[in-house]
């Protein structure tokens, strides 16, 4: 299981996103994980070897790295990525309970026999809009994703006392012998692959933001156009003739009284 | 055979899940086989040779890593996600074996049918090898078994990483007093506390796992104990059917 195997699981569900999210799953895969993997682990890769104190005392250098460094970068940034991916798959878990759900009505009402193979591949193909419960699904997604953003950078800065990776640091733990002076390797690149993760996911939670806005946007302007329609109808019925209303209850008797297929669909307002 | 097949293995049988072990899958490969693969594995990269021991001693280093790290944490859980996802291929084996037996009756069928059916025997077999069986009788004691299986393993190995390590926490010194070490020897562990973070991580995981597997085993016994119920239910809705005297 690897990078490529996660961005095959997200590339599904990527099918019942928005256009914002599409850029984001884009600049999380192009700019966050392939840098991570091509470029951040090799300057990373020798963070502990080329981590020297000037001290001959053996043990000093371990307890000093591990001081300073008790997460690396590159694992913050590992489970960061892992973390952010997966509010993904509690949509694709939705769309799927609700595409089996659909399968199983159109199966129980026609039945197995007189469902022809090509309509249960559409069913299977077909791209669910994004309202009613998957809506709230999807929403409480990008919560989740901009929980994770926030929290892991918030950890980053707090384990390492900002995005800056000094060059030195004066160690005094134990066995040490005294105050030694511990330099860092690569400290400079360092900071700039920092600075270059921390501004791509703040881009990630921009993107975040912006989606969560349109979804909100929409479902208001949706709603606003359902009451609006709503009051229209209902508007008419001081103008309504006694006639027209008698004509109305003749014609809905007559489609009561005959059988028809009902199919329910469920709206958010 | 590496993760991913072994992915490609549990995916299929994944078909026959319910929900909860669909989300068990997720959790395992995303959360714990990922994890292990792409960030715990580099953690413990340099284990050995950044094991440091104040002594000049030649093979003291050796000898006191090999004593205080019997089998590496990242052994141990490779073993145990392996374990962890083979009783899933029992499910796997019962399905096909399913598979065959009504492949065989439905070619018998067929046969002495001539082939009158409107749909070719073809389509039939793509069809019976592409449905989704449903977790009762034969199937639901191997599925309950697999899951008895999974938690056993997870336990297992979660206890055998405890005590083999005394926790889960890694010190930062330990000391040693193995021969050809000359006397009792500070030895320092690399990146402890990154250890720690990841242990900790990797047990949360493990037990999500087996929270999982106990919700899924649960709601598999009370699918079971109400299905019994409603059979005996519908037989005695027949039997009283069937004493009431037949009116004219």
């Amino acid at each position: 299981m690897s990078w490529g195997a996660l961005y095959a699981q997200l590339g599904g569900v990527n099918k019942h996103s928005t256009s914002l999210g599409k850029i984001w799953l884009s600049v999380l895969f192009i700019f966050r994980v392939t840098i991570l993997v091509l470029a951040a682990e090799s300057v990373w890769g020798d963070e502990q070897s080329d981590f020297t104190c000037n001290t001959q005392q053996p043990g000093c250098k371990n307890v000093c790295y591990d001081h300073f460094f008790p997460v690396s970068h590159i694992r913050l940034w590992c489970l960061q990525l892992i973390f952010v991916s997966t509010p993904a798959l509690l949509v694709a878990m939705h769309v799927a309970y609700r595409k089996r759900g659909d399968k199983r009505s159109m199966l129980a009402s026609r039945g197995a026999e007189r469902t022809p193979p090509a309509e249960l591949e559409t069913l299977k193909r077909r791209r669910l809009p994004i309202a009613g419960p998957l809506w709230w699904t999807y929403t409480c997604s990008l919560f989740f994703r901009l929980l994770f953003e926030g929290g892991f950078m918030y950890a980053l800065y707090f384990v390492y006392d900002g995005f800056r990776m000094p060059r030195l640091v004066k160690c005094e733990q134990w066995p040490c012998p005294n105050k030694v002076d511990c330099f860092i390797s690569r400290p400079t690149e360092k900071t700039v692959f920092t600075i270059f993760m921390v501004a791509s996911s703040a881009a990630c939670m921009v993107l975040n933001v912006a989606e969560l806005c349109y979804l909100i946007a929409k479902a208001l302007t949706r709603c606003l156009a359902r009451s609006g329609d709503g009051r229209r109808r209902y508007g008419h019925a001081d103008g309504v003739m006694a006639d027209d209303a008698l004509l109305q209850n003749k014609k809905n008797e007559m489609l009561l009284s005959s059988s028809t297929d009902s199919s329910s669909n469920k709206t958010m307002c | 055979m590496s993760w991913p097949a072994l992915y490609a293995q549990l995916a299929g049988a994944n078909r026959h899940s319910t929900s909860l072990g669909k989300v068990w899958l997720s959790v395992l490969f995303i959360f714990r086989v990922m994890v292990l693969v792409v960030a715990a594995e580099s953690v413990w990269g340099d284990e050995q040779s950044d094991f440091t021991c104040n002594t000049l001693q030649p093979g003291c280093e050796n000898v006191c890593y090999d004593q205080f790290f019997p089998v590496s944490h990242i052994r141990l859980w490779c073993l145990q996600l392996v374990f962890v996802s083979t009783p899933t291929l029992l499910v796997a084996t019962h399905v096909a074996y399913q598979n065959r037996k009504d492949k065989r009756r439905l070619l018998q069928a067929s046969c002495r049918a001539g082939f009158l059916s409107s749909k070719g025997p073809d389509e039939e077999l793509e069809a019976l090898k592409k449905r989704r069986l449903p977790i009762s009788g034969a199937l639901w004691w191997t599925y309950a078994c697999s899951l008895l299986f999974r938690l056993l393993f997870e336990g297992g190995f979660m206890y055998a990483l405890y005590v083999v390590y005394d926790g889960f926490q890694m010190p930062r010194l330990v000391q040693c007093d193995q021969w050809p070490c000359p006397n009792l020897v500070d030895c320092f562990i690399s990146r402890p506390t990154e250890k720690t973070v990841f242990t900790v991580f990797m047990a949360t995981a493990s037990s999500i796992c087996m929270v999982l597997n106990m919700a899924e085993l649960a709601y598999l016994v009370a699918k079971a104990v109400t299905r019994a119920l409603s059979v005996r239910k519908e037989k005695k809705q027949k039997r009283r059917n069937q004493k009431l005297p037949v009116s004219t």
